[in-house]
């Protein structure tokens, strides 16, 4: 779209450089220009188709498969994504068919991964098997045994509480499609807390975030959170006092 | 217990507090809580109900004990008795109809201010339609000052809000400029930092106190962290104007935030002992929102309103400059839709105003909330007419470190340009001084503006 961008703003262009801060975009009367009107309410509508796109299964799992692990269906309590906005509560609880699938792999295990839709995802269909490729060979080269995968519809980070303990998994690391900026509707998050089991809060995990192509990168992501869970194992915890006593953690 | 009929049936609410939430409108986060009412006639059963209940009724029966929370105990402790006499002989609904009579004016109101408890006004405030919300907060006028007036008729404000995602000193400062061109940032210069380290911290207070310095604005900075930090570094000598806060409505929320009374009473004394105001020594900045409580599992089942004026008899004891009720911020599971953000933000500018507190509101909203930019429009033009002492002033809206929407620079300006208003006196002067805006209000073309060349 071509249109007149107003002169006077031209001296304050040059603001723009050190900062992504929507700065400088001119004015008609006292409105915002049109251009960037719009630019907004692009930046707005991918956020919110984000928070609104579901899980493709099918496909997800054909992919998944490539790394040798049973891959399971589950879902939370929540019905549909009303409700799920509504009430964390119950997107934190897995539903009673799904628990009951877990009772058929009760089998120890280090590390269950838990690919989680949360409020985007399209997060986790770009970005969930990248960062998969770079991390399970870190993992099994480290001699850790993967519990199967899960992909999870309708699920908060706590759901994998529920699932890590049902698989009698040490660690669960959750890949959840994080809430959607303006600036990115696609970033996912990772979530490790060591010895899950329902009812746990947030100061027991460790996350890493913005795991995209334009921001933190998977190589580097997956770098992160493999040192988080070694370090995990060797302190046999996780949470805010992982963090504190790290130091090395950098963002 | 509080009953009421309605054709044979027996709706029954067997204390205060139950009754307080049963009377509340829909939001999400009352029935996150479980404590909304069941159904459209339950709800206005309960408000009929509440009507009824005499004030003095507030006196003897707390939504949370005495013993066990120190806000309820500051309620009632500093309880103006001679205040309350004037009100005393009224039930909720006679109060209603007595605030928004012609006969009572700001003066009234600010007199009897101190008589009303925060679970009082949260009542009436239950009984109340937008339209009445809006009419009663315009009666107010609630005027703090600091390096300039804030709050008087005619005037409104912003917060200029330059925030960035590592806290770079240059960002930063892009925003400020870009900000003060559009005339943005009379309530307060204020920054959310993205780490609360003091050295961060102080060295964004050193950048906004050089700027102010330089261009001798007559504003007030601010680096929203931490109480903690910031009385370190005001014990540290760093220039701070303001000292931030956010709090709730209960003494285990506020645990959650990692303050207590005395600490912001020990944060407030420090602060007010630099002096560094020059029209007026209003020195606390406060911020809240509805849910809070309850997302610290501190909620005590008293619905989320009544939480969240309750946390206004906090801010009012530390005779704050700015308080901002963050209404978007938390996220649809205790404020579902536009419509539920606009009539809480609404309901928080009336009971602080009436209250006593200089309330502005961040006109905001999150992704995953119903609501856009037309929603916000919305409350912003409300909020305009209802007399909000300030707003956020953010480019383009557009957060990149907290991740949601706000009003933008450009908002500030509609709202001034559509209900007639300026901004703060000493504040515009200086606009006009600077040639941003011409003595009649209107934004000046933006030349080589001296801002720029400072950079």
């Amino acid at each position: 779209m071509k249109r007149n961008i107003p002169q006077e703003i031209e001296p304050l262009k040059a603001l723009q450089e050190f900062t992504s801060a929507r700065i400088a975009i001119g004015r008609v009367g006292t409105s915002i220009p049109l251009k960037q009107s719009l630019e907004f309410k692009l930046a707005h509508a991918h956020a919110r188709d984000a928070v609104y796109s579901e899980l493709d299964l099918g496909k997800l799992t054909d992919t998944l498969k490539h790394f040798g692990l049973p891959v399971l269906h589950l879902q939370s309590k929540v019905t549909d994504r009303r409700q799920y906005l509504q009430r964390p509560d119950l997107g934190r609880r897995l539903n009673e068919v799904s628990l009951n699938e877990l009772n058929g792999y009760n089998v120890e295990s280090d590390v269950a991964i838990i690919v989680v839709d949360g409020l985007s995802a399209t997060a986790v269909k770009k970005n969930a098997v990248g960062l998969l490729d770079a991390l399970i060979p870190l993992l099994l080269a480290n001699g850790l045994k993967l519990a199967p995968i899960s992909l999870v519809e309708q699920g908060r980070v706590a759901i994998g509480d529920d699932i890590g303990y049902g698989l009698n998994a040490k660690l669960s690391l959750i890949l959840i499609g994080e809430r959607p900026g303006l600036s990115a509707a696609d970033s996912l998050g990772a979530y490790l807390t060591y010895n899950p089991k329902p009812g746990l809060t947030d100061e027991s995990r460790n996350c890493v975030s913005n795991i995209r192509h334009k921001g933190l990168t998977y190589k580097k992501a997956a770098k992160k959170i493999f040192y988080l869970i070694n370090e995990a194992f060797k302190r046999k915890l996780s949470g805010v006092e992982l963090k504190d006593n790290a130091g090395l953690i950098e963002s | 217990m509080y009953r009421h009929n309605i054709h044979h049936r027996v709706y029954k609410f067997p204390d205060l507090k139950a009754l307080l939430g049963k009377a509340s409108p829909y939001r999400s986060g009352d029935e996150l809580a479980g404590l909304c009412s069941g159904g459209y006639e339950e709800r206005v059963a309960a408000q009929i109900t509440l009507a009824d209940v005499p004030l003095k009724n507030f006196l003897n029966e707390v939504v949370i004990p005495y013993e066990d929370d120190e806000i309820t105990r500051l309620i009632i402790d500093e309880h103006d008795e001679v205040a309350f006499s004037h009100i005393s002989h009224l039930t909720v609904g006679e109060l209603r109809d007595w605030l928004l009579s012609d006969e009572t004016d700001c003066a009234t109101l600010t007199t009897i201010a101190p008589g009303l408890t925060p679970e009082m006004v949260a009542a009436v405030s239950k009984l109340m339609r937008n339209q009445d919300l809006i009419a009663m907060a315009n009666k107010c006028q609630v005027v703090t000052r600091f390096r300039n007036t804030i709050g008087l008729k005619g005037h409104f404000s912003t917060r200029l809000q330059p925030n960035h995602p590592t806290d770079d000193p240059r960002g930063v400062a892009a925003s400020i400029i870009d900000g003060l061109l559009f005339g943005s940032g009379d309530a307060v210069i204020g920054i959310n930092p993205a780490t609360d380290s003091p050295a961060a911290v102080s060295s964004l207070l050193s950048l906004m106190d050089e700027l102010r310095h330089r261009f001798e604005i007559p504003t007030q900075t601010c680096v929203l962290s931490h109480i903690t930090t910031t009385l370190q570094l005001v014990n540290e000598g760093a220039p701070v104007d303001l000292c931030f806060q956010s709090i709730a409505g209960t003494e285990k929320a506020n645990a959650s935030f990692g303050v207590n009374l005395s600490l912001i009473e020990e944060a407030y004394q420090a602060t007010l002992s630099l002096k560094r105001g020059t029209v007026g020594n209003n020195v606390m900045y406060f911020e809240t929102g509805q849910g809070s409580a309850l997302s610290a599992n501190a909620n005590f089942g008293v619905d989320q309103q009544t939480c969240e004026v309750r946390a206004y008899a906090v801010a009012r004891k530390f005779k704050p400059l700015l308080v901002n009720t963050v209404v978007g911020f938390i996220g649809p599971e205790y404020l579902y839709d536009g419509k539920q953000i606009i009539r809480a933000a609404l309901e928080d500018h009336f009971c602080g105003k009436l209250l006593g507190l200089p309330m502005g509101v961040d006109v905001c909203y999150t992704n995953h909330a119903e609501a856009d930019q037309d929603d916000m429009d919305n409350l912003l033009t409300l909020l305009g007419v209802a007399g909000c002492n300030f707003v956020m002033g953010i480019p383009g809206s557009d957060d990149i470190m907290l991740n949601y929407q706000s009003t933008s620079f450009h908002d500030a300006l509609y709202l001034r340009k559509v209900l007639g208003l300026k901004p703060a006196p000493e504040f515009d002067q200086w606009l006009i001084k600077q040639g941003i805006i011409d003595d009649r209000g209107n934004m000046l073309p933006v030349s080589e503006h001296g801002l720029l060349g400072g950079f």
